[in-house]
């Protein structure tokens, strides 16, 4: 594998969590580390398994295939493999990969005597899957809650679990959550089309530099969040769009039973109206 | 100091917190699967939630059994138009649960006149008449519906002269200001389950055969075919009006991924059809046709009488009462007669 020349220079032994020096090394251009072989070991048994599961169910079609949780009559016991076993042992695999690659890039980090932003960032979609399948399935007292793992199959899923709600557009969280999807899209594509303006100038002329940036932006629209602003700007946006889609489904279940839509009762009896 | 302490944050995201907790229901919950597992085909619902409808749906027990035999309603009795089948014993028993299921406090001169029960000078007479023949004709001839547990006074009176859930037809929209369109959007009612969805889907689907069916055959509708979004919505509206009528939600009959599909329909939902057809049947036949026999005060908005949609007998309880059958101590009397 290449390595770029100056590449070599930030191979720095140490800064592990786990392992010590056992795990400190590279293969090809991947750190390896303690967390490097859990998250091999998960990932590979847990897709080992989905194949499994694959050949036991009726279809090699990858848009059908379909793992599913157990019935909700087993609660939060554990369930036979074919009935929901699979499910329970890849979800445990799941979360051990994940994990196990954000604790790996934490070791990174120290290694490069970084902040932790990125395994932060990754925490954040980690928490969302976990919020899934084990805090709600937990809440709600069946395993049987969680998603299903299948391309089609988690899609019925979602449908089927928005329709508890009647109309799920009306749970708030959900509307922030969208909300946030959008602006980070948003913020993003203005911050890309700001760097690629001023790094490509007409013909002739000298790439322009940030206060032209920041020019542009005061002109328009009478400030400019600055270059880190932006992003922690972005971070901030796009960390919150995945954090209140698990508040979203969260709530819908352990706390709000009925259709999102009467949840807007209180909203409806505010005396100022009423 | 810094203007974001970390006091003020905690109080902010502490009371923030409590609001939100505030407008929730706590666990725990009991949920039921209604599909295969891992489909999300399940109904949740709050203990809380489910042991105040048991309380509120507790049946009053039976009169005591009458004696069949001796001489008929219609010989001892004047103007015996739809119990004269009966003995007088079994007419009185009747009579007896009649009023203790729909006028308690009122008594028997709700309907009649004490000076002579036979005349027919009180409209509740009138109507309460015309009410009997109802019930004896869901209970003979809706049995796709109500099966062998049949329905009562009960099942919609519980206790009061007029039903707690009927409905009247509404005014086109009231919104005001940008709020105001023609769709009766923005005015979130019971019927329409406080969603900004069309305000009455009732008058045109379960007074009037409008067509619920509205999911197209195709993936992409072009040329005019299939339903309108307007009509659409209206039936979005009256899905909204049976869910909060029976506790449950779109999946106690649909499967999502395909709403029309009876292939992939839990079997409830062709009771439900049932239903529906039920409904419009009873308005069509019993309910509206009293207009002119109700005074002003008992009359909707509009000036039409009142009708029942499916809260009427189901109370927010998929199966009224939780199942229990009344009917089955009033057979014959709420049958019609043979």
């Amino acid at each position: 594998m290449a390595m770029l020349s100056f590449e070599k220079k930030y191979r720095v032994r140490g800064g592990t969590l786990l392992g010590g020096d056992l795990f400190d090394f590279w293969v090809g251009p991947f750190y390896v580390g303690f967390f490097g072989v859990t998250t091999a070991f998960f990932s590979i048994l847990g897709t080992a398994l989905i194949f499994y599961g694959a050949s036991q169910g009726p279809t090699w079609n990858p848009w059908a295939i379909n793992i599913a949780p157990p019935d909700i009559s087993y609660g939060l016991g554990l369930a036979p493999l074919m009935e929901g076993g699979l499910w329970q042992i890849i979800t445990i695999c799941a979360i051990g990969a994940f994990s196990s690659w954000a604790l790996r890039e934490v070791e990174i980090c120290r290694k490069l005597g970084m902040g932790y932003h990125v395994p932060f960032a990754f925490s954040v979609a980690i928490f969302a899957y976990v919020t899934l399948v084990v805090i709600r399935p937990v809440l709600l007292g069946a395993w049987g809650h969680g998603f299903p793992y299948g391309i089609f199959s988690h899609l019925d899923w979602v449908s089927n679990v928005g329709y508890q709600y009647l109309h799920f557009h009306y749970n708030p969280a959900h509307m922030l959550a969208v909300t946030f999807f959008f602006t980070t899209t948003l913020a993003l594509s203005l911050h890309g089309a700001l760097v690629l303006s001023a790094t490509n100038p007409p013909k002739g002329q000298i790439v322009k530099t940030a206060e032209h940036e920041n020019t542009f932006f005061r002109d328009a629209i009478g400030y400019s969040i600055g270059t880190l602003g932006i992003h922690r700007l972005g971070l901030f946006l796009a960390l919150s769009a995945g954090f209140w889609s698990a508040v979203c489904i969260v709530i819908s279940g352990p706390f709000w039973t009925r259709s999102w839509p009467e949840w807007w009762g209180w909203w409806l009896e505010l005396p100022i109206w009423r | 100091m810094s203007f974001f302490s970390a006091r003020k944050a905690g109080a902010v995201i502490g009371a923030l917190m409590a609001v939100a907790l505030a407008g929730c229901e706590q666990p725990p919950h009991e949920s039921a699967q209604n599909g295969y597992r891992g489909t999300g085909m399940n109904q949740i619902v709050n203990k809380e939630t489910v042991e105040v409808k048991r309380a509120a749906n507790v049946v009053p027990e039976a009169q005591p059994p009458a004696d069949a035999d001796g001489q008929r309603a219609s010989q001892a009795y004047q103007n015996v138009q739809v119990l004269g089948h009966l003995s007088e014993g079994e007419f009185l028993r009747v009579m007896t649960a009649i009023t203790e299921w729909v006028a308690p406090e009122q008594g028997c001169a709700y309907c009649h006149n004490i000076e002579n029960l036979a005349e027919d000078s009180m409209y509740t007479k009138k109507v309460a008449r015309r009410m009997l023949q109802m019930t004896q004709t869901i209970n003979a001839n809706w049995t796709a519906h109500v099966g062998q547990t049949g329905v009562t006074c009960y099942t919609c009176h519980r206790g009061q002269a007029v039903p707690q859930n009927t409905w009247f037809s509404q005014k086109g929209h009231e919104a005001r200001g940008s709020a105001a369109d023609p769709m009766g959007h923005n005015q979130p009612t019971k019927a329409n389950g406080y969603a900004s969805l069309p305000l009455d889907p009732l008058t045109s689907l379960l007074l009037k055969d409008g067509q619920i069916r509205v999911a197209g055959n195709a993936a992409v509708s072009t040329g005019g075919q299939g339903e309108s979004i307007q009509q659409t919505e209206t039936v979005y509206s009256l899905m909204n009006h049976l869910s909060s009528s029976l506790g449950v939600n779109c999946t106690f009959c649909h499967n999502s991924r395909s709403f029309q599909s009876w292939e992939q329909s839990p079997p409830q939902r062709v009771t439900a059809w049932h239903g529906i057809r039920m409904v419009r049947g009873i308005n069509q036949t019993f309910l509206d046709p009293l207009q002119p026999v109700y005074p002003p005060e008992r009359l909707g908005p509009l000036g039409d009488a009142g009708k029942v949609g499916c809260a009427t007998c189901h109370q927010g309880v998929n199966k009224p009462l939780y199942g229990v059958s009344m009917f089955k101590d009033y057979v014959k009397e709420l049958t019609p007669p043979k």
